[in-house]
């Protein structure tokens, strides 16, 4: 294994990560293919504080949590101190006090854990802030991607869908910008703003063209929700300019790879035909899934014992 | 004998008399009384309490039309008392209190009990503004005569747009032949949508709700179209956008009677300043971008921006530590406004140090129509400050404001007020 680079306890977005962090993260997932997990997080007890539903992050995470020997502690918001007007800051603290070594959080609010890591003892683990980042999902995205390519140098990545609203854009975009790929953003103006040219990515309104030689495609959920708010006349509507279909699918390279972070409404953004076909690595992304995030609570824990 | 006090050897800067040289300043009763070189070396003036103003500027005092001063309703947050010890730390001697407290200021007992609060409790001149609409609805307009009767120095219905512009077509129009001015916050609410900082790249990178140039531009223009229309005059509130200065530039030049402020934190800075989440920096407009900063310097330059106004608007730090997102818009800025503008405009070259002072303060008491404010000539106001603007200091809590949340604070400033009079009294030294 190469030599870690990494003294953080927390893991808050990949933006401020340098790509050898990045790289660190991934070896490790990686090892963990082959080796057995060690009992990294023996004796320790990790929280998980979700304001929003999710069944996919959390079940992922409280595996990895358990695969390296940790307690896992569940905590419902409904019904909680959060409800109840306690400060996020003092459930944090109270929550700590009775032992909590890792926190994994996610929350509605952009930036939320940002102020209140540093007053922390214990981990923080982002699982999804508000538009702003998903890091662990943008981790495992770019495990499966090295597996199959090595390197990212020179690759083409689209992120296809409703951008402006996915933290899974962004911290795939600060992490693969670091790695030496070319990222794509393209979807239709209201949920794709042309403005994310200035962070790094380039904008491309029209799929064909995106898609054009591309090594791989991550196609992004749209939310029924997006229609109320006038982002998007219609699902269909939508789907008649954006949904990846198998004839646009080929526009890539064959070899060219498809993901999603899930859950896929079929028929929407990404055909069955392509989500079942032969580039999908979707299923592929949810076993890595637990890979990266066990690479990140023990990598985490050690940078909690230097802090 | 008359109460006398002289303010000596000070570069005396007098916008409004086009007076720019050392002088002493001479103040009876309140009131000054004589501007003259070598006052001081008269013979009947020996003994008079002076202060020593040699390599300082002495200016009329702040005039600044755009304060929150949250009394009624939230004194937690600010108070008549706190607000205006604040103000005269900064060098500003008038404020025009917004009428969105709790109540709304919306009636005539209302205005009169804050007036009769401010006698007793203000350091400095409070003006206040009444509502243009009825709990500031938006619904139904305030008796604007009686207002006026009870003392309201303008009308406004700041915090929020009005947004039915036939409403805002006859509030103008009684405005009008009662002489009352009306402040008008734009936002079309359509366009600004619940965001809680500008649109744009610095906004897509932290994932916040970003609302556009255009949800001011898109008032401001249609409130240029109503001004022209009735002939009214009308002042856009703190303008933070290219477009709405190149608006309100082609207005004025067409004659029509619009007028506009803008706010030291949209002046000095921009939306790429913004430090992560911290909500200290959260304020509507919000800070926006690089080119729309450079365009309030050139309107200032230009006088398309009339005056210099604070926007003052006082949180308690547990509602801004609510998240950007969640926490109130508004920063406090009495204490700062004097220093960043010495800052970014006069030491910048942005302005001359008599612009600056037009901007500050007479500007904005012509706008009031305040013909005893704004200057140092004989027969008005003793309202005087003593700057030194080559003072090098950091604005740090403990603020004489109750609230702390401003994105100045541990900010390097050059020049501030050394000494503050009201009306005669000293109300701030150093």
């Amino acid at each position: 294994m190469a030599p870690t680079t990494w003294e953080r306890k927390d893991l808050l977005g990949l933006e401020g990560l340098s790509a050898a962090e990045i790289e660190t993260i991934l070896d490790l997932a990686a090892s963990f293919k082959t080796a057995p997990p060690a009992d990294d997080l023996g004796g320790r007890t990790v929280a998980f504080i979700f304001t929003e539903a999710s069944t996919r992050t959390r079940s992922s995470f409280e595996m990895a949590a358990k695969r390296l020997g940790a307690d896992v502690l569940s905590f419902s918001p409904v019904g909680s101190s959060l409800s109840k007007g306690e400060t996020l800051l003092d459930t944090f603290l109270n929550l700590q006090a009775v032992g909590v070594t890792h926190f994994v959080v996610r929350h509605e609010r952009s930036g939320v854990l940002e102020e209140l890591a540093p007053l922390l003892k214990a981990s923080v683990i982002n699982a999804g802030d508000g538009w702003h980042e998903h890091p662990t999902q943008a981790l495992l995205d770019l495990l499966t991607l090295r597996d199959r390519w090595g390197s990212f140098k020179g690759r083409k990545i689209v992120v296809l869908g409703d951008i402006r609203h996915s933290r899974v854009a962004r911290s795939n975009l600060f992490a693969l910008k670091k790695l030496g790929a070319k990222v794509v953003f393209c979807g239709p103006t209201p949920l794709c703003p042309d403005d994310f040219s200035a962070l790094g990515a380039t904008v491309e309104h029209d799929v064909e063209k995106a898609l054009k030689g591309a090594d791989a495609v991550n196609v992004l959920r749209l939310q029924i929700e997006r229609m109320d708010q006038g982002f998007v006349p219609s699902l269909a509507d939508y789907a008649l300019s954006y949904q990846l279909t198998p004839a646009r699918a080929d526009l890539m390279k064959p070899e060219a790879l498809v993901l999603h972070p899930g859950p896929i409404n079929r028929g929407v953004e990404i055909a069955s035909e392509v989500a079942d076909g032969p580039r999908s690595v979707i299923l592929e992304q949810v076993a890595n899934g637990v890979l990266a995030r066990m690479a990140v609570l023990s990598l985490c824990e050690k940078g909690r014992s230097l802090a | 004998m008359p109460e006398q006090m002289i303010v000596t050897g000070g570069l005396v800067i007098d916008p409004a008399r086009k007076l720019e040289a050392v002088r002493d300043v001479l103040i009876e009763d309140g009131r000054i009384s004589a501007v003259a070189a070598g006052l001081h070396r008269k013979p009947s003036l020996k003994g008079v309490p002076s202060i020593d103003a040699k390599g300082k500027w002495v200016i009329p005092g702040l005039v600044d039309m755009h304060v929150h001063l949250r009394e009624p309703g939230r004194e937690g947050d600010e108070t008549i008392a706190t607000g205006t010890k604040a103000a005269a730390r900064g060098g500003v001697t008038t404020v025009l209190a917004m009428a969105n407290t709790e109540p709304v200021c919306d009636t005539p007992s209302q205005l009169s009990f804050l007036r009769a609060k401010a006698r007793t409790d203000a350091a400095i001149t409070v003006l206040f503004a009444g509502a243009v609409t009825l709990g500031q609805k938006g619904e139904k307009l305030t008796e604007f005569a009686k207002l006026r009767a009870a003392g309201a120095a303008a009308l406004s219905d700041d915090g929020r747009p009005l947004m039915n512009a036939g409403l805002l077509r006859r509030a103008l129009e009684y405005a009008k032949d009662l002489g009352l001015l009306v402040i008008d916050h734009c936002e079309d609410l359509s366009l600004s949508n619940g965001a809680c900082v500008h649109e744009g790249p610095a906004a897509l990178r932290k994932g916040l709700k970003g609302t556009p140039w255009a949800a001011e531009t898109v008032q401001v223009v249609r409130d240029i179209a109503l001004a022209e229309l009735t002939g009214a005059r009308l002042h856009i509130a703190h303008v933070s956008a290219a477009a709405s200065v190149d608006a309100i530039r082609a207005a004025k030049k067409r004659g029509i009677r619009i007028t506009s402020e803008a706010a030291p934190h949209h002046f000095a800075l921009n939306d790429k300043d913004l430090p992560g989440y911290d909500a200290d920096w959260k304020m509507n407009p919000p800070l926006r971008g690089a080119d729309d900063r450079l365009a309030l310097l050139a309107g200032l330059a230009d006088g398309t921006i009339d005056a210099i106004a604070t926007d003052h608007a006082p949180h308690g730090c547990a509602a801004k530590s609510l998240g950007m997102d969640l926490a109130p818009f508004g920063v406090i800025g009495l204490e700062t406004s004097l220093a960043v503008a010495l800052t970014d405009l006069f030491h910048k070259k942005v302005l001359t140090r008599r612009k600056l002072v037009e901007r500050l303060s007479s500007g904005p008491a012509g706008l009031l129509g305040l013909k005893a404010k704004g200057t140092l000539a004989p027969g008005s106001d003793a309202d005087v400050v003593v700057v030194d603007p080559d003072a090098i200091w950091t604005p740090e809590a403990p603020f004489l404001s109750k609230s702390r949340n401003t994105p100045f604070a541990g900010r390097r400033l050059k020049g501030r007020a050394v000494t503050t009079l009201s009306g005669g009294r000293v109300v701030h030294a150093l």
